[in-house]
């Protein structure tokens, strides 16, 4: 059985927000319908997204990582958004794996955003039926589209590659290799959802480099300052006094 | 959670609505088998009619609670898995069903009787669909528990047998003392619940952190951004947005008005025979079990909030 999945980078996400632009666009101007913004250009903007970037900061000053952590509804393989929408409205697909809600169905009760743990479900404050990431299954089959664009907005729109997409139920795939080697997680797994989108970690990135890589040695400057007379001795020596006066 | 005036209004108005039935058809039954004298039968019609309006009115304030009420009779389709579902379900043929035993009464047929006791185990179904409800969802760790279901019932015993107290008193005044009894009994054992629901509370631990949230397992997370300037649907659904202060005061306020005080008033107005003070119970206690609901969604606190906490 197929789970089609992302599964998101954390080590090389920049928080760019390219995911979350690039999928209201594609989604906002589907079949489907808009996806409502309130008061855009005013103080208090909100709006329906399906796809957001949130930033951490993990430690304690100076010794502090960023984590930017985008978060769009994982696919639960056990979901239990589905089973108490009264409607049907809710669903997963057998064939493979995506949630999706039915708008013509949904009678915007909210009762499966009170029963998804992570909040990625949100009502629609204008066509008031809930909506939330389709995994962009209205392009994902799209035969009409070249082959290497089959694939969530947000993944193609990702300019460090952050986001890989595949089907974490074929153990070859590029998700299921990421997800086994690069130490992939599920969030809140108390809740025995069984999120089929993965996070792979942000790893501790150092960088070495050697003071004389920052100010270097053998520059003109320091070295023909250790020079009586030269014209690097002579500013040395007018920057001295005139620290000196200070 | 944000606390919905539609959700309150619904739950304590159908809860109203199933303990009067309740007390009505209770009477009926033990009136039949002798064991106690027959009221007037203004008083069972009358009751029963009481029951209808107030389901009636809890219906229609489900209604206010949905984006698209135009498509409500779509909610009847899932009932083998969502409770919510089976309540849409139950509570228009307990509706229809008291709206019969009343018809039956005023007409005094001979199915009055089996009416009135298919009426009680959709009464008795709708406790369980309105609690399971919110005690199903596991997450929602103040709900996951059958204290949940337990006070969702006595409430509507107790609020529904107050209103019995002050109907009697008008109709069948040699029944006053003993509903009496019962709606105080029921907001007795009622406080019972409730306090231990709250001590439950007070003792919980989330099972969620941060930490599980985001899966970065570091004692010193914070959240700097939320993806959104304005707040969204999450902060807006799933946050009371008041003060502990506040929070607080609606706790003592439930905790005096839909227990102690309507629980004196129906015995003072019981013992003297004062349909006002009775009235006056009833409405009390009416206004306690709307802050107590108010509270109860409140106190919830989503797992979802953990992702919610700073704008920018
Ligand atoms: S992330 Fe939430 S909305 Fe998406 S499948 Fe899981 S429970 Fe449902
Ligand atoms: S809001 Fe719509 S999709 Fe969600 S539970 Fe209600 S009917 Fe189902």
């Amino acid at each position: 059985m197929t789970q089609l999945a992302l599964v998101i980078d954390l080590n090389v996400c920049v928080g760019c927000h390219a995911c979350v632009t690039s999928c209201k666009e594609w989604n906002t101007s589907g079949v489907a319908g808009f996806l409502t913004d309130e008061n855009p250009y005013g103080k208090d903007p909100t709006g329906t997204f399906f796809n957001r970037v949130q930033t951490y900061e993990v430690g304690a000053f100076p010794d502090t990582e960023t984590v930017h952590f985008p978060k769009s509804c994982l696919h639960c393989e056990d979901p239990p958004c589905v089973p108490v929408c009264p409607t049907g409205a809710s669903y997963k697909r057998k064939e493979d794996g995506i949630v999706l809600v039915d708008y013509d169905k949904c009678i915007g009760c909210k009762y499966c955003a009170w029963a998804c743990p992570y909040g990625v479900r949100e009502l629609d404050e204008k066509q008031q039926v809930m909506k939330k990431c389709t995994l962009c299954v209205d392009r994902i089959y799209d035969t009409a589209i070249p082959e290497a664009q089959r694939k969530p907005a947000c993944v193609t729109a990702c300019p460090t590659n952050a986001r890989l997409y595949g089907d974490v139920h074929d153990e070859h795939s590029e998700v299921s290799i990421a997800i086994r080697e690069r130490g992939g997680y599920a969030l809140m797994p108390e809740w025995g959802t069984a999120p089929a989108n993965h996070y792979l970690p942000k790893r501790r990135s150092t960088c070495a480099v050697a003071d004389d890589q920052v100010a270097r040695v053998d520059t003109a400057r320091v070295t023909d300052a250790a020079v009586p007379g030269t014209l690097a001795a002579l500013i040395a020596e007018a920057q001295a006094a005139a620290g000196a006066g200070r | 959670m944000h606390p919905a005036w539609s959700v309150i209004l619904f739950t304590t108005l159908i809860g109203v609505a199933q303990g009067l039935f309740v007390a009505v058809y209770a009477i009926d039954i033990g009136a039949r088998l002798d064991l106690i004298a027959t009221p007037a039968r203004a008083f069972f019609v009358t009751g029963a009619a009481l029951a209808v309006a107030f389901s009636a009115l809890g219906l229609l304030a489900s209604f206010w609670h949905l984006g698209r009420p135009e498509r409500a009779w779509r909610a009847a389709a899932m009932w083998r898995t969502s409770w919510l579902s089976r309540e849409v379900i139950v509570l228009p043929a307990f509706t229809a069903s008291v709206a019969a035993y009343c018809f039956a009464l005023a007409t005094d047929a001979v199915w009055t009787p089996s009416i009135g006791l298919l009426a009680l185990v959709l009464c008795l179904a709708l406790f369980v669909c309105t609690g399971m409800i919110y005690a199903c969802l596991k997450f929602l760790q103040e709900w996951a528990s059958p204290l949940t279901l337990v006070n969702y019932f006595l409430l509507g015993c107790a609020s529904g047998f107050n209103l019995a107290t002050l109907l009697a008193s008008l109709l069948a005044p040699r029944f006053t003392e003993p509903l009496a009894v019962w709606a105080v009994g029921f907001t007795t054992v009622a406080l019972g619940v409730r306090a231990a629901m709250l001590t439950r509370n007070a003792r919980l631990r989330p099972r969620s952190t941060i930490q599980t949230a985001i899966g970065i397992r570091h004692p010193n997370v914070q959240q700097k951004a939320q993806g959104s300037m304005g707040g969204s649907f999450n902060t807006r659904e799933f946050m009371h947005g008041r003060s502990r202060h506040f929070l607080r005061s609606v706790k003592w306020t439930f905790l005096v008005l839909a227990f102690p005080v309507p629980a004196a008033l129906v015995w003072i107005g019981a013992t003297t025979d004062a349909s006002l003070v009775l009235g006056c119970a009833f409405v009390v206690q009416y206004a306690g079990l709307l802050a107590e609901r108010w509270f109860f969604f409140a106190q919830a606190n989503h797992p979802q909030n953990l992702y919610y906490q700073v704008i920018s």
